[in-house]
């Protein structure tokens, strides 16, 4: 018999953890992979009864994502010249050719701005206010935290109608800034808080060390606060970032043309000559990627960050 | 090098007051200890003649300038804080030069200059290491080198030992003034440590509840405190206080406790009450069969070479240094005395010291 550990779990115990975490991990992945793999089916493969695990990769769907195209009949297929390249040559053989590209580029180009845009200018408002909140005898401090936190206390969405109102009248309907001025009004409070729980955490010191050094308050701030603050930077970057990719009511409600994100724009692609599930499965993951992408580089700071101040040193 | 001058400063936060019109001075190359209990406003003190907290009212002069309304960057003093603050995002060799990078030194100087500075503290091992991974004392180190390194006009140091062993503290104590007196600068010192103090200091500043209550060599404040709480907080075992009633003329040169008279240092002043305190440091006391004044003895404590015997007297308890060899019974009755020329006299009321024949030289904040 192994000898009783207090801190260092038997091995049974461990193989239980680890089947566990696997089949977790297993159903949360689930939709991810089908959407995934779907992306790479072919029409009829996505749609076949019992459904297909292993099937024939074909890149269909990401042709038909970013192309428009039309149907054609026998005798024009015939005049046609050769296919000029390989999505020319997947889209023949269902008998249709490409009249252009689609509008997934320029919504996933609006997507990258709105979102990382209203991240950025999140970050920077927030940053700044943390710092004042946490080092400042600011005047009603407490008041105006409570108010700034009082933003969240409702879903976003049930402001939408006055929203919808004064976009329209201030002529923002529509366009990127006022989708970026949405979100970071949306995000701000989660920052600020976020953020002078993080500030609050880099001991005074050493800012007034860097003042007792030489340097300015500014310098101070960005010198020493800064690199300290990285990590409370990253992961509240990561969530602000996260709501605007993903926000879906208000692109709806706001967005048609110039500045429509790509989540309102998904699922419009299913109308689109059929029921194109590759088409819209493979928009769902290209739509995954920078989050995931972003999610990736940050993790380190992430897992920090989301620990950080939950044990006094 | 400079002088600092402190005059009528006071410090309050809201309708709190943390430093009640302090003044004196540190002369120049003085090793100065600010002491006193935590929160009696030691380290608001030495945080406005940094620049870091700014002073309700009052002057700061530093090297002939008044400085209490400038930025701590103006100031040219450097400051080691308890916890080192250390930049963590940087190594000891840049840690170490921040304060020159922000004058815009040439590389090459900051460079000769760190390295003059490493060598002094024995830190040259280390410059290129990141600053988490190193031992309290040279956290230390590199704290006192950035300080240094900038040939500030003064140093003010807040309980920069605290944070370290015991064991490390003694040594980093000598090295800390080993380098004071080879650099003979100007140090405004802040500690809760009554040892420490009389160790170190060249003058030390006793403070309380945000008042100056004595400021003078360790000397001076330990044979001659200025106020009973001064007496009590330095020494260890503390002065024994013995309160008695009695109308003490300027002149009187003893007073009686019980039946016994005891010979004091000549009083200057008229005590301005009946309520009188008799002080008498623990090594003053001595056993002695043939004196009327008696105490029981309650406990005694083995010190190695000395031992502190615990007596009840008729006026209170007290407290006895004396040498271990000799034998003492507990629960027996012995009778004490006091050398004359040491004893101090406290009017109750006020805890002031009563001004006598040999403290006339002490300074009461």
């Amino acid at each position: 018999m192994s000898a009783f550990s207090v801190t260092e779990p038997s091995a049974r115990s461990k193989g239980i953890a680890a089947v566990l975490v696997f089949l977790y991990a297993f159903i949360t992945l689930l939709p991810l992979l089908w959407i995934i793999s779907t992306g790479f089916k072919t029409g009829p493969d996505s749609i076949s009864y019992p459904p297909k695990v292993i099937f024939t990769p074909s890149i269909e769907g990401y042709v038909n994502l970013f192309t428009s195209r039309t149907r054609i009949n026998e005798e024009d297929r015939a005049t046609l010249s050769p296919p000029a390249n390989f999505a020319e040559a997947i889209v023949r053989e269902r008998d249709m050719v490409i009249t252009g590209p689609s509008r997934f580029g320029e919504r996933f180009l609006n997507s990258v701005i709105i979102g990382f845009g209203s991240t950025f200018l999140s970050i920077f408002l927030g940053t700044l206010a943390a710092y004042a909140f946490s080092r400042f005898r600011v005047p009603l401090k407490d008041d105006l935290m409570f108010f700034i936190l009082s933003t969240r206390m409702m879903p976003p969405i049930a402001v939408a109608i006055p929203i919808f109102l004064m976009f329209r009248s201030l002529g923002l309907s529509d366009t990127h800034l006022g989708m970026i001025l949405l979100y970071t009004g949306v995000n701000i409070s989660l920052a600020v808080w976020l953020l002078k729980g993080f500030i609050d955490e880099i001991p005074r010191e050493y800012e007034e060390a860097a003042l007792i050094d030489g340097y300015t308050r500014f310098q101070a701030f960005r010198k020493v606060v800064l690199p300290q603050a990285a990590t409370g930077i990253a992961s509240t970057a990561i969530f602000c970032l996260i709501f605007a990719w993903n926000e879906y009511a208000f692109a709806v409600l706001l967005t048609s043309g110039t500045a429509q994100t790509a989540p309102p724009f998904i699922p419009t692609i299913i109308g689109v000559g059929g029921q194109d599930w590759p088409a819209v499965a493979a928009g769902a993951t290209i739509f995954l990627l920078p989050v995931m992408i972003f999610t990736i580089l940050l993790r380190k700071h992430l897992l920090r960050g989301i620990t950080f101040g939950a044990v006094r040193k | 090098m400079a002088e600092i001058v402190i005059k009528g400063l006071r410090k309050e936060f809201g309708s709190f007051t943390a430093v009640q019109s302090s003044t004196f001075t540190v002369k120049d190359g003085e090793f100065f200890m600010l002491l006193g209990p935590s929160g009696c406003g030691k380290t608001t003190t030495l945080r406005m003649i940094a620049g870091l907290e700014l002073p309700t009212s009052g002057e700061i002069w530093i090297d002939g300038e008044e400085v209490a309304q400038k930025p701590a960057s103006q100031r040219d003093i450097a400051f080691v804080f308890q916890m080192f603050a250390l930049y963590p995002h940087l190594n000891v060799r840049r840690n170490i030069s921040y304060p020159l990078v922000s004058q815009g030194m040439p590389k090459a100087l900051v460079k000769e200059k760190v390295a003059e500075v490493a060598k002094i503290l024995g830190i040259e091992g280390i410059l290129d290491r990141p600053v988490g991974g190193l031992s309290g004392g040279d956290r230390q180190r590199v704290a006192l080198g950035r300080a240094i390194v900038r040939r500030p006009k003064a140093f003010m140091m807040d309980e920069p030992l605290g944070a370290l062993d015991a064991e490390f503290r003694e040594h980093m104590a000598e090295e800390l003034r080993a380098l004071h007196d080879r650099m003979r600068a100007t140090t405004v010192y802040v500690t809760h440590d009554q040892l420490e103090a009389m160790q170190m200091g060249d003058k030390i500043v006793v403070m309380n509840h945000g008042v100056v209550e004595q400021f003078g060599t360790p000397q001076q404040v330990y044979d001659h405190p200025a106020t009973m709480f001064v007496a009590n907080f330095i020494g260890s075992p503390a002065m024994n206080f013995l309160p008695f009633q009695g109308h003490m003329a300027r002149g009187a040169s003893e007073v009686t406790l019980g039946d016994t008279r005891i010979e004091t240092p000549q009083l200057q002043e008229t005590a301005p009450g009946p309520d009188l305190v008799l002080g008498v440091r623990p090594e003053h006391v001595w056993l002695d069969d043939a004196s009327t004044y008696r105490g029981r003895i309650l406990a005694t404590e083995y010190l190695g070479t000395s031992q502190i015997v615990t007596l009840s007297a008729p006026n209170g308890q007290i407290k006895a240094r004396i040498p271990s060899a000799r034998n003492v019974r507990t629960g027996d009755t012995i009778g004490l005395t006091f050398t004359a020329s040491t004893l101090a006299l406290f009017d109750k009321a006020s805890g002031r010291a009563l001004r006598t024949s040999v403290n006339a030289e002490v300074h009461n904040g």
